[in-house]
């Protein structure tokens, strides 16, 4: 929404201040002024001057030398110009030497304008410069009078013909002047119109709200011997008003309302056009005009849309209809698309000779939705949307009509017709200063509070403390809206600043969001960075991660809406995102590259959803560069012991399609897997075009919060030495440390303290097929000085268990 | 007896002193307190003495060897202490030579700042909560007061699943899981991911993150959310920051505001992080409306609240000055590596 600030004044008389004045007071009143643009911010100097005589340049042909007059005495300068419009005697726009213009000729508009200097074109001299409109910040749509090529020729224009040589020119085309551009919030409708920010400027400016005052028009005649209607909706067309005017003579708009349109960027078309856009700009209520003679039977039916119907709008598209569609129709056949926008059938034409003015109210979410399914979306269909409302809407009809008579652009007819079922009534809140002060946290007296919402039009009554609201303010509906009325003109910045002086409270983080902690920070000791993905993917991931048809990751949960196929599914797995991120690093030639990602998965209960998903918390690692496999096993071993599983975790051979298949782990701990590891398939590698070997990890973060031994508790400090045992054993090449180790872990006992892999060796030493483990053995008793025969019983037991496996210690 | 003692000492010290390495003392101590050494042989010999000078001359020799012991040991240190002084001045490096590169991890932008507000809120007794990203219709529209085929829902860009489940729009939706617990009162913050459906550019993501605040209770005022979000932008962006409250309009608070802080690049003098206005919006905020907390089952005429949201990348962007919000999920690690 826009006004300018002559606009804003029309109606507000004693408004004085200034553009930044304004937008400061308005925007802490509610009303948020998003910006301005001073018309004449660039403009300087600039006057009304007349051309005398002119003369062929000696040196060049595109040029003439003009004597112009620059004030009433007579005083006359020499100026150059290639303009190809100019004639003596005409009146022009005329910036003096020293003077700005916004844009030039030859490098277009610019932040701070141009400077005019005295120079020499083609050796003769030149002190100052005629304007076109775009040198002085407009355009020719904007001033239709204007010459789109050349000079604007002010004399031209019958209502700048007498215009006093030497005066300034700026004023005189309307440039001193500012344009507000506000943020509207959806509930204030009325200030989507001129009026309702000029009531809210007097409010808070704390001067008089003139409105327009409507006159009664039209003639003797009447409008129900021109045209009958019927509303076969009303639940969607609350109220129908109608009326007609003969006899029209279309010209142009005078100046004062050509400029009002074009501060606001609306392009003065004709009289009739421009009064039913000033009328939706004044009253925020759109107006439309059909001409009277193309309308058949002289009827008009507000019916539903039939599914399928073809109706070609006034912009020449022809759109396909259906049945939950309001349209206006005559005795046989659409004429408009309710609110949204006219027929190309009944439009205005240059021939028009008597029309039909409609202003009506429609069901904002009807509109809405039209406009949303034929792709539509209009200025009228923008404020209709909001729910207008219906007492606005003959005031702006009397007011079009009023202007007609006005602008004598054609004969009003007396009546009107107006289908207004059900009347909205004005809402009564009761207020209460105490309760309002107890919500706010101030101190505001009763009077002061009253003194506002009077300054709103709210009609107050002080024995039965209530107000009544006028329907245009449909948004008050209690006490806490009005509370809201007094904080903004009372001040949002004069209400106290205290703390809730209320129960105490301990605040802290859940669980959860302390082990996701506690993963990040070990993730990054490991050297890893964090990223963040989206949380949905193109389905195509699927193939690029080689999964099976039927693979349940396949099923997730697709977005009816997305933004496009590569955003349409929710993930069901981390690996996408972070294999994409590594990817991206990658092509940018980064060089070991370690990430990890904290990212939701959604899994899906059932397909078509019927109830939430499985929301679970994913930490995956990826990395390529340095480090292999047991790299990114140690960071898994890491954050699982950070993460307080203390107790057995095994790792067993995966079976997972994007992993290479000896090179990866199912991490398994208290029976259920936790996590899965390993190195990405040189196939999918090559997918995700990461050209070197890729390793993951992902660790399932909602299953290890399961798991009973989320607690870390101290064990105490070892009081009696240790025996420490090494073996060299030697075995078939397939045996597993993992088989190895879960021997000693089986008989190692009580007395087992730990255990380490010190030495893989396979080679010339040894066997063909065969290799050889190394482990240091580490007993220890906790209440005793543990013996050698004790150690040596229990590494008897190891031997012998390691031997059924054909583990042999080697000598 | 005596001179003979003196002239061993004597000599001792001397070739202490004339000593020129660590172990020539060991040799001169050998010669000389060794079991062979001329002192022990002195003691030895004084076996020929009367028995009642013995003490006498056992007293001397041992006082002697004492001496010479002490000598060695002093001129030892001095010996110990110039190899250690020329070892170290051998061992002299270049201190400005590069240190060695640890594998070194960064958090996330959007999560430094995230801790940063968390750990705000959690000194104020805020409990940190989550919701679900997959939400049902009621939880993110209805029961905020934004009712089928309100235009404000239109206006949040929702990228719908089914009719009734959607990507949550708003955090907003945690207030009302929380409020629905019924334990009053309420302080928390619900971080979070939030979804709209915006094309990607410098400035647009159609996923980011909000920061939700509730707080519910008997007697809560405008005034405490006011004093709320100053300690927050105090405590946040510097002790100098002065925030600025404006009239706007939320569906699920009344009154409703939006809350600018004084640029703390320029201290709101106008630079072109604040594009010249010497503020930065950075939250909207209000009284929960009524309707909510009735929605909720709490009763507006006891309980009042209030209630905000935060962009955490909006604050993440202008605190680290990042120019292009694309940067957030392109996951380079040139750019993760800075923070």
């Amino acid at each position: 929404m826009d006004t300018s600030l002559s606009w804003i004044k029309a109606y507000v008389p004693d408004l004085g201040c200034s553009a930044q004045e304004y937008t400061d007071a308005m925007t802490l009143s509610g009303t948020k002024v998003e910006g301005y643009k001073e018309f004449d911010k660039n403009l300087d100097k600039i006057i009304v001057g007349r051309i005398n005589k002119i003369e062929k340049h000696p040196d060049a042909d595109k040029l003439v030398v003009c004597q112009v007059q620059i004030d009433e005495e007579g005083t006359e300068v020499q100026i150059v110009t290639g303009a190809p419009n100019v004639k003596e005697g005409q009146k022009v726009p005329v910036v003096l030497e020293g003077g700005h213009v916004a844009s030039s000729h030859k490098d277009g508009e610019s932040e701070d304008g141009f400077k005019i200097k005295k120079g020499k074109l083609r050796g003769v001299e030149s002190y100052g410069m005629m304007c076109s409109i775009e040198e002085l910040g407009s355009n020719s749509n904007m001033y239709p009078d204007a010459d789109p090529d050349g000079i604007y020729i002010l004399s031209d224009n019958p209502a700048y013909a007498g215009a006093e040589i030497g005066s300034d020119a700026i004023g005189l085309l309307g440039l001193h002047d500012v344009v507000f551009e506000y943020e509207i919030t959806s509930n204030r409708v009325d200030c989507f119109g001129v009026l309702g920010i000029a009531r809210e400027a007097a409010a808070t400016f704390g001067k008089k709200f003139v409105p327009p005052v409507v006159a009664k028009t039209g003639n003797n005649e009447d409008v129900n011997n021109y045209i009958k209607v019927e509303v076969e909706n009303p639940e969607l067309c609350p109220r129908y008003t109608a009326r007609v005017v003969k006899n029209i003579k279309l010209a142009p708009s005078p100046e004062w309302m050509q400029r009002r349109l074009a501060s606001v960027g609306i392009r003065p078309i004709n009289n009739i056009v421009d009064i039913t856009n000033y009328v939706m700009e004044e009253y925020a209520q759109p107006m439309h005009a059909y001409d009277l003679d193309t309308i058949e039977d002289r009827k008009i039916v507000v019916r539903k849309a039939n599914a399928g119907e073809k109706f070609t709008t006034l912009d020449g598209q022809e759109r396909e209809l259906d049945d939950t569609m309001l349209m206006i129709c005559d005795g046989k056949k659409p004429i408009g698309l309710a609110g949204i926008m006219g027929g190309e059938n009944s439009m205005i034409t240059d021939n028009v000779t008597t029309m039909l003015f409609e202003a009506a109210t429609f069901d904002g979410t009807n509109i809405r939705l039209s406009g949303k399914k034929l792709g539509m979306r209009t200025d009228a269909q923008a404020k209709f949307e909001k729910g207008l409302d219906p007492n606005n809407a003959m005031e702006a009809m009397d007011r079009a009509c009023q202007l007609v008579e006005e602008l004598g652009a054609g004969e009003v007819v007396g009546g009107a017709v107006d289908i207004y079922p059900v009347k909205k009534e004005p809402v009564v809140i009761p207020y209460d200063a105490d309760k309002i002060n107890a919500l706010l946290g101030t101190d505001i007296p009763e009077e002061e509070m009253t003194g506002y919402f009077e300054k709103i039009d709210l009609i107050v009554d002080k024995e039965g403390k209530t107000v009544t609201v006028p329907t245009w303010r449909q948004d008050l509906e209690r006490l806490a809206d009005l509370a809201e009325e007094v904080a903004r003109f009372y001040g949002y910045d004069k209400i106290p600043v205290t703390l809730p002086k209320s129960t105490a409270t301990t605040g802290g983080l859940t669980g959860k969001l302390k082990m996701e902690k506690i993963a990040r920070t070990t993730a990054e000791a490991y050297g890893f960075c964090e990223g963040m993905t989206y949380s949905f993917e193109s389905p195509k991931v699927y193939d690029k991660l080689c999964l099976d048809e039927d693979d349940i990751l396949r099923k997730s949960i697709r977005i009816s809406n997305p933004l496009g196929e590569d955003y349409s599914v929710m993930r069901t797995s981390a690996l996408g995102g972070m294999l994409s991120s590594l990817a991206n690093n990658y092509n940018r030639r980064n060089k070991n590259v370690r990430l990890y990602e904290i990212a939701n998965i959604y899994i899906p209960k059932e397909l078509p959803l019927t109830e939430l998903p499985d929301e679970r918390t994913m930490l995956a690692f990826g990395m390529y560069g340095a480090g292999d496999f047991f790299t990114m096993k140690g960071v898994v071993e890491a954050v699982l012991k950070k993460l307080g599983l203390d107790g057995i975790t095994e790792y067993k051979p995966g079976s997972r399609k994007y992993l290479h298949p000896g090179r990866q782990a199912d991490v398994i701990y208290n029976g259920k897997e936790i996590a899965y590891l390993g190195e990405v398939h040189p196939v999918v590698q090559k997918n995700f075009e990461i050209g070197e070997r890729t390793y993951i990890a992902v660790i399932d973060l909602k299953t290890v919060m399961e798991m009973p031994s989320y607690t870390v508790k101290y064990k105490g400090v070892p009081k009696f030495p240790a025996i420490t045992r090494d073996i060299s054993l030697s075995m078939r090449k397939d045996v597993t440390a993992g088989e190895i180790e879960e021997i000693i872990r089986k008989r190692g006992g009580k007395i087992l303290e730990s255990y380490e892999l010190f030495d893989i060796y396979e080679g010339s030493q040894i066997l063909k097929g065969y290799k050889s483990l190394a482990y240091k053995i580490v007993f220890r008793a906790s209440d005793r000085t543990l013996t050698d025969e004790e150690a040596g019983k229990v590494m008897d037991k190891i031997i012998s268990s390691l031997a059924a496996k054909e583990v042999t210690l080697r000598q | 007896m005596k001179d003979k003692l003196k002239k061993i000492m004597d000599n001792a010290i001397e070739q202490i002193d004339m000593a020129e390495q660590l172990d020539k003392l060991n040799d001169i101590k050998v010669a000389f307190l060794g079991k062979k050494g001329e002192l022990t042989s002195l003691l030895k010999s004084m076996k020929d003495l009367a028995p009642e000078e013995r003490p006498k001359a056992g007293q001397m020799v041992n006082e002697a060897r004492a001496r010479i012991d002490e000598k060695l040991e002093t001129k030892k240190r001095e010996f110990e202490k110039a190899l250690l002084e020329e070892k170290l001045a051998s061992e002299k490096i270049d201190i400005t030579l590069p240190g060695t590169k640890l594998a070194e991890g960064h958090r996330h932008p959007n999560n430094i700042t995230l801790e940063e507000v968390e750990d705000i809120f959690i000194g104020m007794g805020y409990q940190v909560v989550e919701g679900p990203e997959i939400e049902k219709d009621y939880y993110n529209f209805e029961a905020l007061n934004i009712p089928a085929n309100h235009p404000a829902k239109d206006e949040q860009d929702t990228f719908y699943i089914t009719q009734d489940i959607l990507l949550r729009t708003q955090t907003s939706s945690v207030q009302v899981h929380e409020m629905e617990k019924g334990k009053l009162p309420i302080r928390m913050i619900a971080p979070g991911r939030v979804f709209r459906s915006d094309e990607m550019d410098a400035t647009h993501s159609p996923t980011f993150h909000q920061i939700e605040g509730l707080v519910v209770d008997k007697g809560i005022t405008f005034a405490d959310l006011k004093g709320t979000l100053q300690e927050f932008a105090k405590r946040l962006f510097g002790e100098d920051t002065r925030i600025k409250f404006r009239p706007h309009h939320f569906q699920f608070t009344e009154p409703s505001a939006e809350v600018d802080v004084s640029c703390f690049k320029c201290g709101g003098k106008g630079c072109r992080f604040c594009k010249g206005s010497g503020w930065v919006e950075i939250l909207g905020c209000g009284m929960v409306h009524p309707h909510v907390l009735e929605m909720s089952g709490i009763d507006p005429e006891e309980y009042s609240g209030f209630a905000f949201g935060v962009g955490l990348e909006r604050i993440a962007l202008f605190k680290y000055e990042i120019d292009d919000m694309r940067l957030l999920y392109e996951n380079d690690t040139r750019f993760l590596k800075q923070f």
